[in-house]
């Protein structure tokens, strides 16, 4: 076996220890990436932008922590964004995590100082209304009556006596919705059922390997807008002017692709030339 | 009888739900979410057969010294652990409030095990890109392509490699243009084989036709 | 004449002071902050027509306007509408909800059927000024016998099922129909046997979705076709579950597999064993069973998740022989990349008749090849007829509501 049989048989720890010197290592340096922003997150924001402060979103935790590294940072830029423009925002996770991810970013929300100048209350301008099993099937209830499928807040109060749940009936009493999902139940079947069904107009949050699945709802006009893993993350951020985890960390995923993409060209040399030997 | 009735069962349930879905009056409108309560009911209480069964399974691990009967133990205990947290000393049905044991463990066992795992995905995919990405043939090279021009062009690092190209044929244009148009085609197309796989074997499990699930021929 | 002229002075002061005054005065008049317009109500919305909701079991109204001519454009810029409803007509109007600006529809949920009920619409700007619009015809909603919405599927539906049936009818009537190779079916039997050559066990996953999910369905029915091989090899095999529904259904499967074998004693309940519902705890324990069992040949058959590379990627470690097979169009690249056999997408629901040669079976795909056959069709009339211009309106036979 000569050296280039070896070298495409390399142990795959070798490429493990390359892979994670490049997660580590930006995080020691400095380096400042010029974030360019796509149409489908530039579509997603400006779907916020164009609420007038009041209006009432309703934002869907469908993931659980494994998939927070993606999710979480757009979580947290949209939760900064809505307390810091005035926005009401309902909560709810059709995943038993998602209303536990959705208290961590809002803690996270509440520590920015453009946020705690506005100081939102509990009740007026936020609702966590929990978790809720049925998948679609909470969805398709929420169409006709929200407060019949959640009568009662992550807390166990009613939910009529929270002032933001005052005259919402169903998703026409909601001016937007942003779903963030990592599988099933998740942003398929929120484009199904609510913004198919109920004409409701609907943006999204997916996890990198999920993204791209989205994309023939996002040229049908089924959602406005679309985050694609970190890279969305960061981009969200950057038009939120919330710089948060997922501008940070776009470094390290931006040398991983590299590490990666130098291995396959590695790999690639080694086969061609190993091939070139065989044949002489 | 005993596989008389399941198959009179599903054949049942099956033409109701179909005929529920184009006939929106009552009471078929409501079959979809009647039936679909029944199986969360159902699932719910299944749970505990899951649960107990993990616990047998592990219990007799441990009964009988089996090789690695250790990991069986740390499952035992970790289930526990959880539930009587869980159940007792954070706060009862509040237990999802901040501050609270429950909510201790979440955040600091529970969550960083989830996110490992799927931070594991990173070290694989690299793996896997190293052996899968050879261009072998006509096909594979393309292949290849496509993931070096996404790779790429989905972080910034793409952007600034190539930032002296017109912006039309940038690696972030590129990527786009493969995640939009060739992407989303070779999917529909997938999808498309599935739905109509689906839609079969449906057809064969209502009408008895497919038996297998019952178990036997 | 001093004092006239000394009066003439004044006069001109106070004429300048005069004049300085109106120009201020006019300032405000002009500013936006006093503008006249601000003072004004908006235009109202127009044209509210209200209608059944179609296509639904009744309860539900569907109103509809022309937006007020101040919304988006002219300067009593509207922030948004409330809808009132009456059961009277002329009086009785309660607000029953709201919407943003630019919004021309609303669906009012919250009805009763065969009672007349009237719609107005409110336009509301800035400074809280408002204006109504006229009175809605009367509407009442009710019920549909049938969703006209959904009638091209229930065509393509008869259609379909229509062929599946004739073919399987065929098939009865022994006529011999062709299936192309499939790899990794065809690979199943060696798989199997170099397990049992290696003295080595057999994993067999499932999937991690439950049983309401068609391609579990698929996984359960493929594992009784490896079941019955396992047992006539007397290869051991070990089923990890997520699901308490699968764990019951995959027992009974293997538990019949090997009394079909004539080999129920070497059935053993423990074969199949629930791990848990947690997607990645699910993963760490199989990667666990992978590792530690050192298995020769791992199944992977049904829907998958993010889970699926760490799984396959475990396994290709050890070098075990792995046949995948999954529907999940995310996931088929990564099974691709791992194992070494792939069944892609629909390969997952034709492996039971593939398996199986049963004539019933195969007559089922050979519907469903004709079926993709007709798809096919539609989408070439489809381009040609949309990018010649043809016939523009040829995708909206499409549309399902």
């Amino acid at each position: 076996m000569n050296f280039f049989d070896k070298l495409m048989k390399i142990d795959r720890r070798i490429i493990f220890l390359f892979v994670a010197a490049a997660v580590i290592l930006p995080f020691f340096l400095s380096i400042h990436q010029k974030i360019l922003i796509s149409p489908e997150v530039q579509g997603l924001y400006d779907a916020f932008e164009s609420l007038p402060p009041g209006s009432k979103v309703m934002i869907s935790y469908d993931y659980d922590p494994a998939s927070a590294p993606e999710l979480q940072p757009m979580a947290v830029a949209a939760m900064k964004y809505c307390f810091a423009k005035g926005l009401k925002v309902i909560i709810l996770g059709l995943w038993p995590q998602g209303s536990i991810q959705a208290n961590m970013a809002i803690e996270s929300a509440l520590e920015d100082s453009m946020v705690k100048e506005k100081n939102p209350q509990y009740g007026k301008d936020w609702v966590n209304l929990g978790y809720m099993s049925g998948n679609e099937l909470v969805i398709q209830r929420m169409g006709t009556d929200i407060p019949v499928t959640f009568p009662r807040d992550y807390q166990g109060n009613p939910v009529e006596d929270l002032p933001l749940m005052q005259g919402i009936k169903n998703f026409s009493n909601v001016d937007f919705i942003f779903n963030l999902s990592a599988g099933y139940p998740g942003t398929q079947e929120w484009v199904q059922f609510a913004a198919d069904r109920f004409h409701a107009k609907l943006g999204a949050g997916n996890t990198a390997v999920q993204a791209p699945g989205m994309y023939p709802y996002l040229r049908a006009g089924q959602l406005v807008g679309l985050l694609g893993g970190m890279k969305g993350a960061s981009e969200f951020e950057k038009l939120t002017d919330f710089e948060g985890k997922g501008t940070k960390f776009m470094l390290s995923q931006s040398f991983a692709h590299s590490i990666i993409i130098i291995f396959i060209i590695i790999g690639n040399l080694a086969y061609f030339i190993s091939r070139g030997v065989k044949k002489k | 009888m005993r596989r008389e009735i399941p198959l009179i069962l599903t054949a049942t349930v099956g033409i109701v739900y179909i005929i529920s879905f184009f006939i929106p009056h009552r009471p078929f409108g409501s079959v979809e979410t009647l039936f679909s309560d029944w199986i969360l009911i159902i699932a719910a209480f299944a749970i505990w057969l899951g649960a107990l069964n993990l616990l047998r399974v592990s219990a007799d691990k441990i009964y009988r010294k089996k090789k690695d009967w250790f990991y069986a133990l740390v499952t035992i205990l970790s289930f526990f652990l959880i539930a009587i947290i869980g159940f007792f000393f954070s706060r009862g049905s509040h237990f999802q409030d901040v501050g609270t044991s429950f909510d201790y463990l979440y955040r600091n066992v529970y969550n960083p095990l989830s996110a490992t795992m799927f931070a594991i995905l990173a070290f694989f995919v690299a793996s896997a890109s190293y052996r899968a990405f050879r261009a072998r043939s006509w096909e594979a090279t393309l292949l290849l392509l496509a993931a070096f021009f996404v790779m790429l062009g989905r972080v910034p690092i793409g952007d600034m490699i190539s930032g002296f190209l017109p912006e039309n044929i940038r690696l972030s244009e590129v990527a786009t243009f493969i995640m939009n148009i060739p992407q989303s085609a070779g999917q529909r197309a997938i999808m498309i084989g599935i739905g109509l796989g689906i839609i079969s074997t449906a057809l064969r499990l209502i009408l008895g036709i497919e038996r297998t699930y019952l178990g036997g021929d | 004449m001093r004092i006239v002229r000394a009066m003439s002075k004044r006069n001109k002061r106070i004429n300048w002071n005069l004049v300085l005054l109106l120009f201020i005065f006019s300032l405000f008049i002009l500013s936006p902050a006093f503008a006249q317009e601000d003072t004004l109500p908006p235009s109202p919305p127009t044209d509210v027509m209200a209608k059944d909701t179609p296509n639904d079991a009744g309860g539900s109204i569907t109103i509809t306007w022309k937006k007020s001519a101040d919304d988006g454009a002219g300067k009593n810029n509207v922030t948004g509408y409330l809808i009132y409803r009456s059961e009277e007509g002329d009086r009785g109007y309660k607000e029953i909800g709201q919407v943003a600006k630019g919004s021309k529809e609303f669906t009012d949920g919250n009805t009763k059927d065969k009672i007349n009920y009237y719609y107005k619409i409110k336009a509301v700007n800035k400074s809280g000024l408002f204006s109504f619009s006229e009175p809605s015809p009367p509407a009442t909603s009710k019920a549909q016998w049938f969703s006209s919405g959904r009638k091209n599927t229930l065509i393509a539906a008869l259609i379909l099922g229509g062929l599946i049936l004739y073919f399987i009818s065929q098939a009865r009537a022994g006529k011999e129909l062709f299936i192309r190779k499939i790899a990794g079916l065809d690979a199943v039997d060696d798989a199997v046997g170099r397990a049992t050559e290696m003295g080595k066990k057999i994993l067999y996953i499932p999937g991690t979705q439950d049983m309401d999910n068609v391609q579990t369905i698929a996984g359960v029915t493929i594992l009784s076709r490896v079941a019955k091989i396992t047992a006539e090899y007397e290869t051991p095999l070990e089923v990890p579950v997520s699901r308490s529904l699968v764990m019951v259904t995959c027992r009974e499967v293997v538990k019949e597999a090997y009394a079909s074998a004539g080999r129920p004693d070497a059935f053993k309940e423990n074969m199949v064993h629930y791990l848990t519902d947690d997607q990645f705890g699910y993963a760490a324990g199989v990667d666990g069973l992978i590792l530690r069992e050192k298995p020769a040949t791992i199944f992977y058959q049904g829907a998958f998740y993010a889970e699926s590379l760490i799984m396959a990627e475990t396994g290709n470690s050890i070098g075990a022989i792995q046949i995948a097979g999954t529907a999940m169009p995310a996931q088929i690249p990564f099974f691709f990349a791992s194992c070494d056999y792939t069944l892609i997408g629909e390969e997952l629901f034709a492996a039971s008749a593939y398996l199986s040669k049963e004539p019933k079976l195969l007559g089922s795909l050979k519907g469903q090849d004709i079926g993709k056959a007709i798809i096919l069709l539609m989408l070439t009339a489809g381009i040609l007829f949309i990018t010649t211009g043809l016939w523009r309106g040829f995708d909206s036979l499409f549309i399902v509501q």
